[in-house]
């Protein structure tokens, strides 16, 4: 059984307030060194049988139409090992 | 970092160079204009900073003309215009609602933004206008959204509806505001055009009102907030992209992202800084962003400023100047503060752990200089950037369409006739997208959050005390029917007023002031111009009427797909001030044995109703007729019954009619009502879906009923009486009989079923 993984983040431009909030808790419970934090998601798909050039085009759509809000978000699509 | 900077040198030894200013938005003669005023070319900053302020949304060229007339109902010393305290021009408007109290509130349209990213687009429109209310020096006490969507069925309205309601919902309700109102509704007009309006109320002692005004030499610029990220930059990236960064085309996204838990530190921060007295000052970055902020703060004034941008805090380490003076990041103030005040104003915005940074300072060179790293970027009249922007007089066309629309009389469309056809029209007509119970919307928002909160949806209006010590609350409403606006933009306009300053009275509060957002097609299209100039000519003559004064709003033009453009629709919302919330009056029927009585008179009506519309899908005709005298006496009639405690329930009768009116009051709290409609007008379908206007139905007391119509007698209101409350059903004395469970299911599945 194949697995592909779509991580959504949002566009390196927009701004991102869960992430600064990470960033701001971060060296008051003493983790230091850290200079910025962005969150993003992560969908992990279990294919039945193999990874074909169809299913992955089909994910891709999927990635672009429902995992993601193309608007402020990019996506990467990749097949794990 | 790339690329190269501008600088006034380089403008002045480059007169030649090319510059993008068509692809910002500019007219050929508008860049001569900037060229004319400067004696050189702009430079790529400049540029930035004129196409933004010279645009239609901050400038107000093609409306302005119009607006002026509100202006002059206040300068006429119309009745009511003395509790003004600010007008129009400045972030909002400032009421004396008395016992030393001020109210300030407004109107905003987040239309686009709302198409383009629903969730985002409503939740920075509820952000911008609370930020416009605390900029006047008030704490934000409520808000409300009017929003406007294709037909209830159509694909991109599932697209934009949920989101917006969850963005509006989001945003208000991490903020602590409640959502007291508003309105939802559906039109094939807007497919492709939302209307996304956000109104925000505020409250102050009336000395501590704060101006967007940069006077005294030497004193601090502070921008504090949010950091300056890459948020609303739309056309400016061509400067970056085509003119000065050939090898690296980065087009950046414009939408803007809110966060309204910093918005809510803002809030606490702001409201400690004016407390301790700390701004000379105070401007709020919305549209435009600094380039709006500073120029207006300066234009305001009575000197210049002098800006170090490159001391701005960012987000985006790789923004160039001119994006910087145009960002609309979120949740940011601009302040401006005396040398002596600096340390404790820092230190406050510490505390809140609000990033506060010195960018500039006032001078009286009569100038808003801009500087980057050491290079001078702009140098410009700030007047010239903020208020003397081009003025158009458009040209206006009356339709060649409008007779024939007008001629197109609802008459000729069937009407139901036998007792089971009017029954079955009354569960179909509350059923409708824009009569059903709003419930699943404005279940998403907080409406009780503070414990201010009187009266809320689905109430006529919403209702908030403002002094727990004395009960001294206010109410807002607002409403616009596009429909009518159609067919007549002139009355359409007085009959959006009508409508909220009715549901106001209704309430019990007497109507003080309104605020309008002026939704409408391309003002490049004559027709659309026509339009407008009617509906401002409309709304102007109602004010001076009735003696409310336009304190402040907001136009939003190119409302339009293609050559279409949407209804006409002039939002309306009108303040009224009640001096003790505990004699507030609800909409729905409470009590048993209750006489019930219509006020007003009813006529044969329905053009542009929504029985037309829901029934025929049809539009055409005439509106309601306008009559403000009778409203203003309706009006005053109200406010005595509630603070002589005269009435039990009162409800405004407006879109749906008497039908469904009834069926609102019953629905509120599951009492029946049964009536005879004898009286009413000629026939059972014209009485229960007419919508003509200054109707309310009251419901009294046994024992007040004699005072009440002694009271409306000499009010010259005409009083029918309808019948009597009791029961479990809504019962046409001779006509039919819907029972409440039944009632209710057809008002509250429609939402539920198509958006749930």
């Amino acid at each position: 059984m194949a697995r592909v993984v779509v991580d959504v983040m949002l566009k390196p431009e927009i701004l991102d307030p869960q992430g600064q909030a990470v960033a701001t808790a971060l060296p008051k419970l003493g983790f230091d060194g850290i200079a910025a934090v962005r969150q993003g998601k992560r969908f992990e798909l279990e294919l039945d049988g193999d990874v074909t050039e169809e299913r992955l085009a089909q994910i891709r759509n999927a990635a672009e139409t429902l995992l993601s809000n193309p608007v402020i978000e990019d996506y990467t699509v990749r097949v794990e090992p | 970092m790339s690329g190269h900077i501008d600088t006034v040198k380089q403008a002045e030894t480059t007169p030649e160079a090319e510059q993008p200013f068509r692809e910002l938005g500019l007219r050929d003669d508008e860049y001569a204009r900037i060229r004319g005023i400067l004696g050189r070319r702009p430079t790529s900053a400049e540029l930035a900073m004129y196409s933004v302020m010279w645009s239609e949304h901050c400038s107000y060229k093609s409306s302005k003309v119009h607006l002026r007339q509100f202006a002059d109902v206040v300068a006429k010393g119309t009745a009511g215009s003395d509790a003004m305290l600010v007008g129009i021009g400045e972030n909002a408007g400032v009421v004396d609602v008395g016992q030393g109290w001020a109210v300030t509130f407004k109107v905003e349209s987040h239309n686009h933004p709302s198409y383009v990213e629903p969730y985002q687009g409503a939740a920075t429109g509820v952000g911008g206008i609370v930020r416009d209310i605390m900029s006047m020096g008030a704490r934000p006490v409520a808000v409300m959204d009017q929003l406007r969507f294709g037909p209830a069925d159509a694909p991109d309205t599932h697209r934009v509806l949920p989101g917006v309601v969850a963005g509006v919902g989001g945003y208000g309700n991490c903020l602590g505001l409640p959502n007291i109102g508003g309105e939802v509704v559906f039109d094939p007009s807007y497919a492709g055009n939302p209307l996304v309006n956000a109104l925000c109320v505020g409250v102050m002692r009336a000395e501590d009102i704060k101006l967007a005004h940069a006077s005294g030499s030497g004193n601090l610029v502070v921008l504090f907030g949010a950091r300056t990220g890459g948020d609303g930059i739309g056309g400016v990236s061509v400067l970056a992209s085509e003119t000065f960064d050939d090898d690296k085309p980065t087009k950046r996204p414009s939408v803007q992202v809110g966060d309204p838990f910093m918005e809510k530190v803002l809030i606490e921060c702001c409201l400690e800084v004016f407390a301790a007295d700390l701004v000379v000052g105070i401007q709020d970055l919305g549209g435009a962003g600094l380039s709006c902020a500073t120029s207006e703060l300066a234009s305001n004034g009575d000197g210049g400023m002098h800006v170090w941008l490159d001391r701005v805090p960012l987000r985006d380490m790789s923004l160039r100047p001119e994006e910087i003076l145009m960002s609309e990041s979120q949740e940011r103030m601009c302040a401006v503060v005396t040398p002596d005040r600096l340390d404790a104003f820092l230190e406050i915005c510490a505390r809140w752990e609000v990033t506060a940074t010195v960018i500039g300072e006032v001078n009286d060179s009569r100038r808003l200089t801009v500087e980057w790293h050491g290079d001078l970027i702009a140098d410009v009249p700030p007047r010239t950037v903020a208020h003397e922007g081009p003025v158009y007089e458009r040209p206006m066309v009356r339709p060649e369409w409008q007779d024939g629309l007008q001629a197109d009389d609802p008459s000729r469309l069937a009407r139901p006739t036998t007792t089971e056809q009017l029954r079955d029209t009354v569960l179909r007509m509350v059923a409708a997208p824009n009569l059903a119970s709003k419930s699943w919307v404005t279940d998403q928002y907080d409406r009780y959050v503070l414990g201010n909160t009187v009266l809320a949806q689905p109430e006529d209006a919403g209702v908030v005390r403002i002094d727990p010590a004395t009960g001294l609350g206010v109410a807002l409403a607002t409403d616009g029917n596009g429909r009518y606006g159609k067919l007549d933009p002139y009355a359409g306009a007085q009959l959006a007023l009508s409508e909220a300053y009715r549901n106001v009275a209704v309430s019990g509060a007497r109507p003080l002031a309104l605020t309008d957002c002026l939704n409408f097609g391309s003002p490049e299209d004559p027709a659309v111009m026509w339009q407008f100039a009617e509906a401002t000519r409309g709304l102007a003559d109602a004010c001076r009427e009735l003696g409310v004064p336009v304190t402040g709003g907001n136009v939003s033009f190119y409302n339009q797909t293609g050559d279409q453009a949407i209804n006409p629709t002039p939002v309306v919302g009108v303040l009224g001030v009640i001096d003790d919330v505990t004699r507030r009056v609800p909409m729905g029927f409470a009590a048993e044995g209750d006489t019930v009585l219509l006020l007003g008179t009813t006529r044969d009506e329905l053009g542009g109703s929504e029985w037309a519309h829901h029934v025929h899908g049809h539009l055409g005709g005439r509106p309601p007729q306008v009559d403000l005298a009778a409203e203003r006496a309706l009006a005053e009639l109200l406010v005595e019954a509630a603070a002589r405690g005269l009435v039990r329930a009162a409800h405004d009768l407006s879109d749906g009619g008497l039908a469904q009116g009834l069926s609102e009051m019953v629905l509120r709290h599951d009492v029946g009502v049964t009536v005879t409609l004898g009286e009413v007008t000629g026939d059972a379908f014209t009485a229960l879906f007419s919508e003509s206007a200054a109707r309310v139905v009251v419901a009294v007391a046994p024992e007040r009923l004699d005072d009440f119509r002694a009271a409306a007698t000499a009010a010259g209101i005409p009083v029918t009486a309808l019948g009597r409350t009791g029961g479990d059903a809504l019962v046409v004395d001779g006509v039919f009989r819907v029972g409440v469970g039944e009632l209710r299911a057809a008002h509250d599945a429609t939402l539920p079923a198509l958006f749930a």
